[in-house]
């Protein structure tokens, strides 16, 4: 076991599956010798030389669409846009064209490829480099969109993305990279795809997150063990397709649920979430469904950001509406 | 008054100027350029007319199939037959391509069954269903999104080593205006990939008139800014058309990198056959003008005076490619139903919770 933040297990994916499998390629804008814009590739260049990690030239569709002709030649290919605010220049690759293939050619052709990208709110970037847009590719048929919210998850998703025979978008949340530190074994390991995880286990009302605010929901969940109440905290980690066994078991056993979403209310994936449950599960609910979101206007101005963002304290106030129902 | 730092308007004479068109036969057949005349055998003459001709009959049935609600979309290819089967004619096997929508005639010749052809005309799967040993994706729908997904194929190539095997695309003169295709030839230079580019310029992208996509004089100079050979060809001449495309194929499978090359050409009928009327849009003139270059004109001229061909061997190519086509039709036809359980199977390879519950319902509801 090693002690790795996000970042340093998102690299130690990539470095082993490389080892492991020579048709994997990493490429994209400054992914080469600089090791990326947030060192995900960090050493891999000189390890494994020009051809398998390359600096593309900077145009995100070209981009996408080198992933699919390589993929086509059967090579694996991980492409990576350098911040999913870019990926509007790429989206006919991904959803028109990577999402399409094995329909399109029922089932003759699959389209193995990994899209990674650093997402989501918090650091003070630039305007376009923050926004969270996984639900315009988890309403994508044909497509997995997988967000770790932990360096283990991080390391043994992204293992299991590469080696998956379908396009996979792994979004990686720009908080967690260095944020905090996990136990990551130093050998390879999967975890598996479409599957959620119980993040701490609890009996009176289920919270399901993903990406970082399953730390936020974390840290609301321990505070309110003081007050006696026992939240369940459900880390989606693929958000298309959603595992939703794991969560009408959890909310069955509780009776309340809360999703909670970085996005805005309406994007993210939590209306999703919240109508399948109401159709599976209503007669298990005890109260309404509670949504924590950001609010519908443009990702904010960066000064706005902590207001902006959903956070522990919002997730605190929205548990005792729905346990106090 | 100080000199001028450029002359802006020298520099543009120049550029135009450094992109001549190739011809070998003129409008008439007759052999204007000797010197660069390729080296084909009599058979090889004789089988680039019977492809040719053979495509003015696929042309002609599918606009009949059309009418007769045989067939969904097609795009006519009627007079880009020099532009379309020369340049395929160039190209092996193995090589892959990647077509447009309007360039059905390469596919089939590269190994699709006419069968299949008509299927993904129609909006069946089995339209794309392709053989093993096909090395060509599906017409690409996107305008311009072929050239940069033909680019990967081709940097692919290249990564894992393979010899005497090229990637090709073709995109129109409307494509020539998208983002994509600049990206791919740019990329395609940087990576040195063995792919060769064709800009199919026949005039019109729908309606839109050539000189409406972009004040550059020819579509061949795009590739200078990507750092790779531009070229312009008669599209109408199916010698120069072959010369061209063989030794852009014997660069690019060198290793020297990508090669661009613009056809002159004409569509002479509708952009497709959903309701377009080129009446609207385009003078009799140009149907004239266009119509006396007729690639079939012109080498059945040539082949005639080599004593290659006759009458009699046309029509009774046309006849049999008239049957050939027929059966095809009728092959179509025997397609089986599709099935939405089949759609939801083919989404992942491991279907999801929810795609496994729709599967089910599905199959229950086509049991029936």
């Amino acid at each position: 076991m090693a002690n790795l933040t996000m970042i340093q297990a998102i690299t130690e994916a990539l470095d082993q599956e490389m080892s492991r499998d020579e048709k994997v390629l990493l490429f994209g804008e400054d992914v080469g010798k600089n090791g990326g814009v947030f060192r995900a590739t960090q050493g891999l260049f000189d390890k494994y030389g020009e051809n398998r990690v390359n600096d593309t030239p900077l145009a995100e569709s070209g981009i996408g669409g080198m992933a699919f002709g390589l993929a086509v030649q059967g090579f694996r290919p991980v492409m990576e846009i350098q911040f999913f605010g870019f990926i509007f220049e790429v989206m006919d690759s991904i959803v028109g064209q990577m999402a399409r293939t094995r329909y399109r050619t029922s089932g003759n052709l699959n389209l193995p490829a990994v899209i990674r990208s650093p997402f989501g709110g918090g650091v003070h970037t630039p305007e376009m480099h923050a926004d969270s847009l996984e639900g315009l590719m988890a309403q994508s048929p044909g497509l997995k969109v997988v967000i770790p919210s932990n360096p283990h998850d991080a390391k043994g998703l992204l293992t299991s993305a590469i080696r998956d025979e379908d396009p996979v978008v792994f979004l990686e949340h720009m908080k967690l990279y260095r944020s905090f530190r996990d136990e990551v074994p130093e050998e390879q390991y999967t975890v598996p795809l479409g599957k959620a995880a119980v993040a701490k286990e609890g009996s009176d009302v289920t919270v399901v997150a993903y990406g970082y605010m399953v730390r936020e929901a974390l840290k609301a969940a321990e505070k309110l063990e003081k007050d006696n109440l026992s939240v369940e905290v459900i880390d989606l980690r693929t958000v298309s397709p959603v595992d939703y066994e794991t969560i009408i078991k959890s909310v069955e056993k509780t009776g309340r649920m809360v999703m909670v979403q970085e996005a805005q209310r309406q994007a993210g994936v939590g209306n999703t979430v919240i109508s399948e449950v109401s159709q599976r599960a209503i007669l298990s609910l005890e109260a309404p469904i509670n949504f924590v979101s950001a609010p519908d206007t443009v990702y904010p101005f960066g000064q706005a950001e902590n207001v902006w963002l959903p956070n522990a304290k919002d997730i605190t106030k929205a548990i005792k509406e729905t346990t106090e129902f | 008054m100080a000199k001028q730092p450029v002359d802006y308007g020298a520099l543009l004479s120049s550029i135009e100027a450094s992109f001549p068109m190739v011809q070998i036969l003129d409008k008439d057949g007759n052999v204007v350029n000797k010197d660069i005349m390729p080296d084909l055998s009599d058979d090889e003459l004789v089988e680039l007319m019977r492809r040719m001709v053979w495509s003015r009959v696929l042309h002609d049935r599918s606009m009949a199939l059309a009418r007769q609600g045989r067939l969904g979309f097609y795009a006519p290819t009627m007079g880009q037959e020099a532009s379309q089967l020369a340049s395929h004619f160039a190209f092996k096997k193995q090589d892959w391509l990647y077509p447009g929508y309007r360039d059905i005639p390469q596919l089939i010749q590269h190994g699709l069954p006419v069968s299949k052809a008509f299927l993904w005309s129609r909006g069946h799967a089995e339209g794309n269903n392709y053989p093993e040993d096909l090395h060509a994706m599906a017409p690409q729908i996107i305008i311009g999104a072929q050239y940069i997904q033909a680019m990967g194929n081709a940097v692919g190539q290249k990564f894992a080593g393979k010899e005497d095997e090229v990637t090709f695309t073709y995109t129109g003169d409307g494509g020539s205006s998208q983002g994509d295709v600049y990206e791919g030839m740019n990329f395609a230079g940087r990576y040195k990939a063995p792919i060769v580019f064709f800009i199919q310029n026949n005039g019109y992208a729908i309606s839109t008139p050539r000189e409406k996509q972009s004040s550059a004089a020819t579509l061949a100079q795009k590739a200078a800014a990507a750092g790779i050979p531009g070229v312009q060809v008669d599209g109408m001449d199916p010698l120069a058309m072959y010369a061209v495309t063989k030794q852009a194929r014997e660069w690019a499978a060198a290793g020297n990198g990508p090669v661009l090359i613009e056809t002159i050409t004409s569509r002479f009928g509708p952009h497709s056959t959903s309701g377009d009327d080129p009446t609207r849009y385009r003078e009799q003139e140009s149907f004239d003008y266009w119509e006396q270059r007729d690639p079939l004109i012109r080498f059945r001229n040539y082949l005639k005076e080599k004593g290659l061909w006759t009458d009699e061997t046309e029509e009774e190519l046309i006849e049999k490619t008239k049957e050939e086509i027929k059966q095809a039709a009728k092959e179509a036809d025997q397609a089986p139903k599709m099935k939405i359980s089949d759609f939801l199977k083919n989404m992942h390879g491991e279907p999801g919770q929810n795609t496994v519950d729709q599967i089910k319902e599905y199959e229950a509801k086509e049991s029936k």
